[in-house]
C-alpha cells in the first residue's frame, strides 16, 4: 500500500486530500498513470511528484508504505 | 511576544506578525535587516479578489523553507534567516508571507530576501486560489516547468 496526497485543484478533482492504494512495486511514472487514469478530468501535465516529500523524477522507485504526492505548479508568496 | 517560541520557518493558519521575525534575525553581528511582507492584492490583470485561500503540503512545505533558510546562509554567510507563510482564507491586504533576513551588510540582506521569495515561488509546495465575484481558480505558475528545473 501508498498514500497519495493531493492539493488544490487536483485535490478538488479527486474530492478527497488523501487515499490509500494497493502496491507492489513500480516508479514514480506508474503512480502518475494510475493518477491519469482514476481522475481523467485533471491535467497532470504540469505536476511533479514528490515521495516522502522530496521532489523526485519519474523515473524513481515507489515502495510500500512510501507518501506520494503531487504537486501542481505552486503558487505561494 | 518572546522571541524564543518562534519557529523561523513554517506555515500558519495565525495571522503574521512580522516584528517578531525582525527580532528573531537582529543579533549583535547584523548590520542590516530586510523584512518582506507578501500582501494580498485585490486587482490581478483586471480582475477583483474577494479573498485569497492558500493551501499547503505543510511538511514538506516547512523542510523546503528550512533549505531555503540554509541556502541563504550558505550562500550570504553570517546571515540568519526567518521565513513564514500563512494559509487558509485570507483577506485584501492580509499578509501571506513574511521573510526577515539580517546580515552584516545591506546588499547582502537585500539579495538574500529576493532569493528566498523567488524560491518560495518555484518549490515550496504552497497554492493560492483567487475568489473572484464571478468564480475562482487556483493559481499555478506556469513559467516553472516541472523537470526544467534543478531543485
Amino acid at each position: 500500500m501508498i498514500h497519495l496526497h493531493y492539493f488544490a485543484g487536483i485535490k478538488e478533482v479527486a474530492g478527497k486530500a488523501e487515499e490509500d492504494i494497493d502496491w507492489v512495486d513500480g516508479t514514480a511514472a506508474d503512480v502518475l498513470k494510475w493518477a491519469k487514469k482514476s481522475y481523467p478530468s485533471f491535467d497532470f501535465s504540469s505536476v511533479q511528484i514528490a515521495i516522502n516529500e522530496e521532489y523526485v523524477l519519474e523515473t524513481e522507485p515507489v515502495k510500500p508504505g512510501d507518501h506520494v504526492a503531487f504537486i501542481p505548479p505552486v503558487s505561494g508568496g | 511576544m518572546d522571541a524564543g517560541l518562534i519557529k523561523p520557518f513554517e506555515v500558519t493558519k495565525k495571522p503574521l506578525e512580522p516584528a517578531r521575525y525582525m527580532e528573531y534575525v537582529t543579533h549583535p553581528g547584523a548590520g542590516a535587516v530586510t523584512l518582506f511582507a507578501g500582501t494580498v492584492r485585490e486587482w490581478t490583470n483586471g480582475k477583483r479578489t474577494m479573498h485569497l485561500e492558500y493551501e499547503a503540503y505543510e511538511p514538506m512545505a516547512e523542510k523546503k523553507l528550512a533549505e531555503i533558510g540554509s541556502e541563504i546562509e550558505e550562500k550570504w554567510p553570517n546571515s540568519r534567516v526567518a521565513i513564514v507563510h500563512r494559509i487558509g482564507a485570507l483577506a485584501i491586504s492580509d499578509i501571506a508571507v513574511v521573510i526577515a533576513v539580517s546580515s552584516p551588510h545591506r546588499k547582502a540582506a537585500y539579495e538574500a530576501n529576493e532569493y528566498a521569495i523567488e524560491q518560495i515561488k518555484r518549490v515550496v509546495p504552497i497554492w493560492k486560489k483567487e475568489i473572484w465575484e464571478d468564480g475562482e481558480e487556483w493559481i499555478g505558475d506556469q513559467a516553472y516547468k516541472p523537470g526544467g528545473e534543478q531543485y
